[in-house]
């Protein structure tokens, strides 16, 4: 135990259900919060009392490995008592709702709720009726806020700046919540955002989102100072947003080649999990500009951050 | 139609001083309406206190405003099938409280309205329990499947007013045609729900919000192919054919071109459309969750100066019960519709109040058309026309709170809102189905 509890106020908000609610201000805290989390990690005791005697709980209506095991890992580095809860499809099925789930638990008085579903808005809904704190950890296509921070101190600790940077968001925009989450976060930092995807994978209204708007990923790249890659949601094929995976790599698959067009010390992300040889090449996601595992790491330490700075605001603050 | 013989009120009686608006007769100004058991026998200036004659039972309307009873062309219950959502007398209630004096009822019930015997249970189970009067469309095609006519004669006879498959396009061109040109041999309407089903995938209107939100959008190019699709068919058919509900600009412009060539087709619009736009949906809000959706402010000005030239024919509440249990769920996976019975008059009225359009033609789209189109007899305040209006003060504000909303559902999405203009008092033959007590 290195570190006792904190009362000091970092960011407004009870709940962090998306960037678009954050301030630029919020967003450079909690990235400076998630440094100081990554040296505690690299530390061999890792231990942290910020959130002990706390209950976290992950509430998951969709399969995910390194999201939940990340939250898992951040709540317990903090001292938190983390409950892991999949709730499978055929829970749902069975009739019970999302706020159904979320009563029960809510009776259970967690501190934080974690969640993830596949409905643009249930972290929204969910707030609105439990009395704990709700980090939205993806919700259907709408936002993934903690991606978009771990993201940007990715990218902050490479490039030691955000603003100005021309990023590249490439692929599945449409269905992605990782690729709103972060236009809101590099816009509110000062980089200029380009998207890059086929139109049929493009949201209505996409050139209003101040952003560059490019269906050719040659011109998308030209110049790129960071390449973000989004996945093809394979399990979409069958709406035929896309012709074929072989079509799809071809024009929008981040290759050796394509990446030439941009500078030359441009950064590879991906959010993971990969489609290796659909949306990217293997050689260029294990190749020197390839700051996918970092992204991981990253990933702890920002979600270390986000439930410290939400501790700080609940009932009890951070003294308790 | 059923209005019960046992609800007629008998003896004669005058209500004085109003402000009469009867649009089917050109009449608004300062007057009278005098009834006797249940029907009208004049309305206009000339109706005194005098002229009334001894023994009349005389009401000072006090200057309100006295028009024809509201005729609601598209209300949804869940009577049979759904009673703990919406009964056809939970419906009446709210009706009256609106100023609605005829509920027309969609088939979209369980079981479906696509017999005769189930449309002769509507009218019984109304004559019984209902307080204003209850005329079902019938479903178009069997179990609402898009595929097998009805017996659309048979249902005209048991007392349909119209076919339709409520909020289910008939999307199947060779269905829907053979439909129109049968449905034409026995001058029976038919009413469409124009959404192409294979284009109106989404959760809310394709624009630049539901992109923010991460909703699925629906183009409103999937209602206008419709229309125009289906206008072409009334074209070579003839029959006589109603969109239902519009929510865009261009069907604005497809339904006044195909008036100006002449063409039997005419349109309503819900008062959502008219009152409120896409970004009402807010923070996900599923009450605003409509089909088809709220479209941007452009098209709903479209829709207002369409109603205001008479493009859009008629104005519906589009009233669609719906439970928490189908409701409070993420948007995407919650049920469209809203209730809106109660609040049809008054939230109409903000046309009237904010956007410029004539009292007249705004109780036109709300009476007189619907009663036109569907063949009824009220809609008017003539001589020999059933007693069936409402007197209201359209200055009075309330607010809609669900606990006030007499609906069994609660689903309005006027909540919490300030409405200017109220319903004072609903009559229904002759029988005053509704008064409310003007706060002193």
């Amino acid at each position: 135990m290195t570190q006792a509890r904190n009362s000091k106020r970092l960011i407004e908000g009870q709940h962090l259900l998306g960037i678009e609610s954050l301030s630029a201000q919020e967003i450079v805290t909690l990235l400076d919060l998630g440094e100081r989390y990554v040296e505690v990690s690299r530390q061999i005791d890792k231990r942290q009392a910020v959130l002990s005697g706390r209950t976290q709980i992950n509430l998951f209506f969709e399969a995910s490995t390194r999201t939940q095991s990340s939250f898992e890992l951040a709540g317990k580095r903090l001292g938190a008592d983390v409950l892991n809860m999949a709730v499978s499809t055929s829970a749902i099925s069975k009739g019970e709702t999302v706020l159904d789930t979320a009563m029960t638990l809510n009776a259970m008085h967690p501190d934080i709720l974690v969640i993830r579903h596949p409905s643009s808005g249930a972290a929204e809904l969910l707030a609105q009726k439990v009395s704990c704190a709700v980090i939205n950890a993806g919700d259907g296509q709408h936002e993934h806020p903690t991606q978009a921070l771990l993201d940007a101190l990715t990218i902050r600790r490479r490039k030691n700046r955000i603003e100005g940077l021309v990023v590249a968001i490439c692929g599945d925009v449409l269905h992605s919540r990782v690729a709103r989450s972060n236009i809101h976060l590099l816009n509110k930092l000062g980089a200029r955002v380009r998207l890059v995807a086929p139109s049929t994978l493009l949201p209505t209204g996409a050139q209003n989102f101040g952003v560059e708007v490019h269906r050719n990923m040659r011109e998308g790249l030209d110049g790129a100072d960071v390449v973000m890659m989004l996945r093809l949601q394979l399990e979409r094929m069958s709406g035929a947003f896309v012709p074929s995976v072989r079509e799809y790599y071809r024009f929008y698959g981040l290759d050796e080649e394509k990446l030439k067009l941009a500078k030359p010390d441009a950064l590879v992300m991906h959010p993971g999990p990969m489609n290796r040889g659909v949306e990217i090449d293997s050689n260029v996601a294990d190749g020197v500009q390839s700051v996918i595992r970092e992204q991981v790491e990253m990933g702890v330490a920002v979600r270390m951050a986000v439930l410290d700075a939400l501790a700080r605001n609940l009932p009890g603050g951070g003294n308790a | 139609m059923m209005a019960p013989s046992a609800k007629h009120s008998s003896g004669r009686k005058a209500y004085l001083n109003a402000r009469l608006i009867d649009p089917a007769q050109g009449l608004d100004g300062k007057g009278g309406l005098l009834i006797e058991d249940g029907w009208i026998l004049a309305a206009g200036p000339k109706v005194t206190a005098q002229s009334a004659g001894a023994g009349t039972t005389i009401f000072d309307c006090k200057g309100q405003l006295l028009v024809p009873g509201l005729i609601d062309m598209r209300v949804f219950t869940g009577e049979p099938g759904n009673e703990y959502r919406e009964t056809l007398a939970t419906a009446s209630e709210a009706a009256a409280a609106g100023g609605i004096t005829t509920m027309i009822v969609m088939p979209n019930t369980n079981p479906v309205i696509d017999d005769a015997a189930i449309v002769d249970f509507i009218l019984r189970r109304a004559r019984d329990t209902a307080i204003v009067r209850v005329a079902p469309m019938a479903a178009l095609t069997k179990g609402l499947g898009g595929e097998f006519m009805t017996e659309i004669g048979t249902l005209q006879e048991a007392g349909a007013v119209a076919v339709t498959d409520g909020n289910k396009a008939v999307a199947n061109a060779r269905i829907f045609r053979r439909a129109l040109a049968y449905a034409k041999d026995f001058d029976m309407l038919v009413v469409q729900h124009a959404e192409e089903p294979t284009l109106a995938t989404g959760v809310m209107n394709a624009s630049e919000t539901a992109g923010r939100l991460g909703l699925a959008g629906t183009l409103a190019v999937s209602e206008v192919i419709m229309v125009e699709r289906d206008l072409r068919l009334v074209e070579s058919t003839g029959a006589r054919y109603h969109v239902a509900q519009i929510s865009c600009r261009q069907s604005v412009e497809v339904i006044r071109a195909a008036k100006a060539r002449g063409l039997p087709v005419t349109c309503g619009v819900s008062v959502n459309h008219l009152v409120l736009n896409e970004n009402d949906i807010g923070a996900y809000r599923t009450f605003f969750k409509l089909s088809p959706p709220l479209r941007s402010e452009d098209d709903r000005r479209a829709l207002v100066e369409g109603v205001q030239d008479g493009t859009i024919d008629v104005i519906v509440s589009s009233h669609d019960p719906q439970s928490a249990d189908t409701k409070r769920l993420p948007f995407a996976e919650a049920e469209f519709g809203a209730i809106g019975l109660e609040t049809l008059f008054s939230a109409s009225l903000s046309l009237h109040h904010n956007d410029g359009v004539p009292l007249p033609r705004l109780i036109d789209a709300l009476s007189a058309k619907p009663a036109q189109i569907l063949g009824l007899e009220a809609g008017r305040l003539a001589p020999g026309a059933p007693a069936d209006f409402t007197l209201a003060d359209i200055q009075h504000s309330w607010t809609v709170e669900d606990h006030i909303l007499r609906s069994r559902s609660k689903n309005s999405p006027f909540e919490h809102r300030t409405l200017e203009g109220r319903v004072l008092e609903t009559v229904v033959a002759g029988r005053t189905v509704y008064a409310y007590d003007l706060p002193r």
